[in-house]
């Protein structure tokens, strides 16, 4: 029962970090149908760009006031990545067949791995855990479950992003016009909706969320290196389709699951087939629901 | 008063010619109806217009006061805020997922998003934001009172039954507040009730000092409301003028009756 529920913190946290990257493929793939390989590796920036701003304030801030800046400053510049990343490498394909951007993508994901690990080096970089401690929900048999500051740290964070990015979507002009582009991106055009400024939004904000997992990544493990996007993005791509791929709260949700199988095949089989796991269920699910647990089934007109 | 003039507009798809050079003017403060067996190129005539398509050469010009205004150099999001004009769809293209309301938020996108220092201070609730979107809300709530559709305001747009969903189309058309709105195919598929409440509205935009232009099908509607008649048949047009004129003209007889289109009303039966 303890062993079971500190599984459950661990799930949950991890699912969270999942269930961030997840909604930036899941609003992109809404927006403009292709799924972007590179957002794993804006994850992965994120972490660097965390790991180099809390190095450069440590001893000089308070550490959460640094954790803050971390966060927000590796949210601005991955942002500027994403903008970047669609103007240079996706805007001068729209139009052009399917694959083409799928391609670009891959190529870009490879760029961003190499340009890290060139100008950072191939080596893992770790911080030392920047707020130890934790409390006891409860004990049993020796066994304690500890649910550390980190995780609370984490799950609060991600609550408050995904709760003003659901403002943001729901409430706002803002998010009117990307679900209006998401649905019929030449009517939105036609009542006056800059489709590419949109677009471009969309990107900057699916990067800022990717950033700010990646911020947490780093601060939950205290290790990462320039490969740690290839793992993160295939997971979230995953948690993205499993949730039913251009759905933002399938995206959370998927995330969150992606995040306890995880956890629960680690400590009950082995940590060794914890992916596979993973995998299996989003096929097993996939199976019977194709369009996902909360995806639209898509009805073609005739 | 012109409002829009379209000039030597020819439309080619490869070899396909849709519009061949067809010249007219709609005038302001009028419905100007243009009608054509299937096929004759109508709505490729729209898509030009309305930005879809660039055309293959020609012009199209609205007028606004004393300003010039090309439409075919316009990019497609402009044609809404700088040439505002607006459209429906012969085929409904609502925002489907979203509420009714919401519909009608979209086509206010630009004043809102201008209020709002580009989302920073909306999402604040700053600035004119709330001023703003009040505003909208209003405009929203006036269109949904036209055409009746106030007690669905929060329903899904695509829950709503057909005849529904064609006026919420207009009515989204109307909250971008166009000088000029083109209706393709309005009164398709509406019972003969819902065919009369359609006229009040358009009507009422006309009074209300929008101009209309209108592809339609329904000679009932047509002949009822139009001020002026363009008459297209294989992408060429073949007469200009008012209904009267065009009802009895044989040219237009001759291409709706000598053809085997047995979609189209024959105008003998268009008399009301």
């Amino acid at each position: 029962m303890a062993y079971a529920l500190q599984q459950l913190v661990n799930g949950l946290t991890l699912g969270m970090i999942y269930g961030l990257i997840a909604v930036g493929y899941t609003m992109v793939y809404g927006i403009i149908g292709m799924i972007n390989f590179a957002h794993g590796d804006v994850f992965m920036i994120g972490a660097f760009i965390g790991i180099i701003v809390i190095t450069a304030l440590s001893g000089i801030t308070a550490v959460p006031l640094g954790l803050l800046a971390a966060l927000i400053i590796s949210a601005a510049l991955c942002g500027l990545y994403g903008f970047s990343i669609e103007r240079v490498a996706y805007r001068p394909l729209r139009g052009s067949f399917r694959l083409a951007p799928l391609i670009s993508a891959i190529g870009m994901s490879i760029l961003l791995e190499n340009y890290v690990q060139t100008s950072q080096g191939a080596l893992e970089r770790a911080i030392p855990n920047l707020i130890p401690g934790g409390i006891t929900l409860m004990r049993q048999d020796g066994f304690a479950v500890q649910l550390t500051w980190m995780q609370i740290a984490i799950m609060a964070v991600t609550l408050v992003v995904l709760a003003v990015f659901t403002y943001i979507v729901t409430k706002t002009p803002l998010g009117r016009a990307m679900r209006a582009v998401e649905q019929d991106a030449k009517m939105a055009a036609l009542l006056g909706i800059d489709t590419n400024r949109t677009i471009s939004t969309t990107f900057i904000i699916g990067s800022a969320l990717a950033a700010m997992a990646g911020v947490m990544f780093l601060l939950y493990y205290g290790v990462i290196d320039f490969y740690i996007g290839f793992n993160a993005g295939i997971k979230a791509f995953t948690a993205a389709v499993l949730g039913g791929i251009g759905s933002l709260p399938g995206a959370v949700l998927g995330g969150l699951l992606i995040g306890l199988i995880e956890a629960f095949w680690s400590g009950y089989a082995t940590v060794a087939y914890k992916d596979a796991a993973v995998y299996s269920i989003l096929a097993i699910v996939l199976m019977f629901m194709p369009s996902g647990l909360l995806g639209r089934h898509e009805v073609e007109k005739v | 008063m012109t409002i829009l003039t379209v000039a030597n507009l020819t439309m080619r798809f490869g070899g396909l010619t849709a519009v061949n050079d067809v010249s007219f003017t709609a005038r302001q403060g009028e419905i100007t109806a243009i009608i054509g067996p299937n096929g004759a190129g109508k709505t490729t005539l729209f898509n030009c217009i309305t930005g879809f398509y660039k055309p293959s050469s020609g012009s199209i010009t609205v007028v606004h006061g004393s300003k010039n205004l090309r439409l075919d150099k316009l990019p497609g999001h402009s044609i809404a805020r700088k040439g505002r004009v607006a459209r429906t769809f012969q085929n409904i293209r609502l925002f489907s997922g979203m509420s009714v309301l919401e519909n009608l938020l979209v086509a206010q996108h630009n004043r809102l998003q201008a209020s709002t220092g580009f989302g920073v201070l909306g999402i604040l609730g700053l600035g004119g934001y709330r001023a703003a979107e009040r505003h909208a809300i209003e405009l929203a709530t006036h269109w949904l009172a036209q055409t009746g559709l106030l007690e669905r305001a929060d329903d899904p747009a695509g829950a709503l039954p057909y005849g529904a969903q064609r006026r919420l189309e207009i009515a989204r058309a109307m909250c971008t507040e166009p000088l000029l709105l083109c209706l393709d195919e309005p009164a398709a598929g509406l019972n003969p009730r819902e065919s009369s409440a359609l006229n009040d509205l358009l009507l009422s935009i006309r009074a209300g000092g929008t101009s209309l232009l209108l592809i339609e099908h329904d000679m009932g509607v047509v002949m009822k409301i139009s001020d002026h008649i363009v008459v297209l048949d294989h992408g060429t047009k073949i007469a200009d003028g008012k209904p009267a004129d065009i009802r009895s003209n044989t040219v237009v007889i001759s291409a709706y009756l000598g053809e085997d289109d047995e979609d189209d009303a024959p105008l003998a039966g268009a008399t009301p």
